[in-house]
């Protein structure tokens, strides 16, 4: 099997325009989750972390692409900017991940600019699959949130098996009514910033942005690489929109992605949890963990900074990993306090230097959904 | 290699099992009414189908059919995925719980619809009733790509993460519905 090395990535969110920019913000600390009051999202006010759409409009004038298009095509250009590889190559294959899609042209408003058929995901893929010439039918994956995730993963094995030789793995969701609305309806968007891990946590907040992460067979030039080590998916069996009280798919995945990785639990140096705050998910994550005797590896999670970004997720949050490993840093959970999940975890407080080889990804998603990947750095 | 063992269709309020006529419902029936027929047909004592939204329905009701020679017992729980697609996604779940929300006089957005305007919930949901712990997967395509979807089952299965699988289309748009779906492994 080929090896697979992360060469290029693009986070556009509420802290910024690119990785670069979200990574100084998340360093020092800030969150991009506000207090809005916008009937045009919610008829009370609410919590999110909104990307600065002004900015989008100047950046990319373009009203025949919607707000999702325009930000997965600004994500993926800038990150092809940090990568060697031809986007409009056939050797290269885009992936896209994301729940919900163009699903705000269902509001008649906006239905009318555009053609019917944009609402539709396969049409989302084929629209950022055409504006960079790539030949290669286009590969949509839509799996709750665990999508970003499960979608480089994807990635990773049709590189490994000679398939294609690099992928622009882009993923987005934006926030919409639509989104708002049905998790306001289950009651499990908090009042507040969210509080991942806390005692006191009381629900997720939402966030849009788009990510990108470019992956090739082809090793990139600086002696220190990242490696795709391994991944996983699973599932809980056991409720459609409750994690299990077991961890059971989180286990599980972890199990596989650290056998394909060949380490041991030992091995992983931090893992980035899905951490969305809310009281079930995070007790879920500590179950798995300590399933797994992992409970004192140092782990975060992103939800505090951008909240969460649905089908961008696991991508960003991927990326935030792939920049702690090669800053060797260790960044905060922004709104953790005190501790709080059902089993312990090592929680991590304030952002610190730590030598970081094998990291973890974790995420979990409606469906009883569960996905996991492996990072790990090399130096030649 | 890969065995196509069982495969089913559903269109037209018809049920093939290997292109045997399995199944058949006046064709004036609603899907909602089909659904319902087919399902009390297999005789399964299984409330939470009435639950779900149609397409998930159609998902599950097609993987009962698949199963009901249980080729899936020859595996554990962990090596059964269920990678399957479409191209509407969850679309007219989608639209209803839209229009339970876009007039703020009118507004009351339901947990039940929502939960199910993922296109994956239908993958949990054959996953609660099998025991299924493997893998999953939910691409969106234009047109159903058997092939590709065996490429992805037959890599999963090259690189040891599972043994068998569903796979599969199961799509519904607003006036058309269509399930393609096999046993593999």
């Amino acid at each position: 099997m080929k090896q697979v090395y992360f060469t290029g990535d693009s986070i556009i969110s509420s802290l910024g325009f690119s990785s670069q920019e979200n990574f100084n913000q998340l360093k020092n600390g800030i969150t991009g989750i506000r207090k809005m009051n916008n009937p045009v999202f919610y008829p009370e006010p609410f919590i999110a972390s909104l990307i600065d759409r002004q900015k989008v409009n100047v950046l990319f004038p373009d009203d025949q692409y919607t707000l999702l298009e325009k930000i997965l095509i600004l994500s993926v250009k800038d990150a092809l900017k940090s990568s060697y590889v031809d986007i409009s190559s056939g050797k290269t294959v885009i992936i896209l991940s994301t729940t919900k899609g163009n699903i705000d042209l269902l509001d008649k408003s906006l239905a009318a600019r555009f053609d019917k058929q944009r609402v539709l995901l396969w049409k989302l893929g084929e629209m950022i699959a055409g504006y960079f010439g790539n030949p290669n039918k286009v590969r949509v994956i839509s799996n709750a949130c665990i999508s970003g995730v499960l979608a480089i993963n994807d990635a990773a094995m049709l590189l490994q098996n000679d398939i294609y030789e690099n992928a622009v793995v882009v993923g987005g969701d934006i926030v919409s009514k639509f989104v708002l609305s049905g998790f306001m309806s289950f009651h499990s968007l908090s009042p507040e910033p969210c509080k991942p891990f806390d005692t006191n946590r009381d629900g997720l907040s939402l966030g849009e942005a788009a990510g990108t992460v470019i992956l090739s067979v082809n090793p990139p030039k600086q002696n220190e690489k990242l490696l795709f080590a391994g991944g996983a998916s699973a599932n809980d069996a056991n409720h459609i929109s409750g994690p299990s009280r077991t961890g059971e798919g989180s286990y599980i995945a972890i199990k596989k992605a650290l056998k394909e990785a060949e380490i041991e639990t030992a091995n992983i140096d931090h893992i980035s949890a899905h951490g969305t705050a809310t009281p079930y998910n995070d007790d879920m994550e500590s179950i798995a963990l300590s399933r797994h005797n992992m409970s004192s590896i140092p782990v975060n999670s992103m939800k505090g900074f951008w909240g969460h970004t649905l089908g961008a997720a696991g991508i960003i949050e991927t990326i935030a990993l792939l920049w702690e490993m090669k800053h060797n840093t260790l960044i905060q959970t922004k709104g953790f306090q005190e501790a709080g999940t059902v089993e312990p975890l090592n929680v991590i407080t304030q952002t610190e230097q730590k030598e970081l080889n094998y990291c973890l990804k974790m995420a979990s998603g409606f469906g009883g959904c569960n996905a996991v990947l492996v990072i790990k750095k090399v130096n030649s | 290699m890969t065995t196509k063992r069982t495969h089913i269709t559903i269109r037209n309020n018809k049920i093939f099992k290997n292109g045997v006529l399995f199944f058949e419902a006046a064709p004036y029936l609603t899907l909602k009414d089909f659904l319902k027929a087919a399902w009390k047909n297999l005789k399964v004592k299984y409330p939470k189908f009435y639950k779900m939204d149609e397409v998930s329905k159609l998902g599950v009701l097609a993987a009962e059919i698949l199963l009901i020679d249980e080729p899936h017992k020859a595996f554990n729980e962990e090596e059964v995925g269920v990678i399957l697609s479409n191209a509407h996604s969850t679309l007219v779940t989608d639209t209803e719980h839209w229009n339970s929300v876009k007039d703020d006089s009118n507004f009351f957005p339901s947990p039940a619809v929502f939960v199910y305007t993922l296109p994956n919930i239908m993958v949990g949901e054959i996953c609660i009733k099998h025991k299924f712990k493997g893998e999953n997967a939910f691409f969106i395509t234009e047109q159903y790509d058997a092939e590709m979807i065996f490429q992805h089952f037959n890599l999963l299965k090259t690189q040891n993460k599972i043994k068998a699988a569903i796979g599969g289309w199961v799509d519904q748009s607003q006036d058309d519905y269509l399930v393609e779906m096999f046993w593999a492994e």
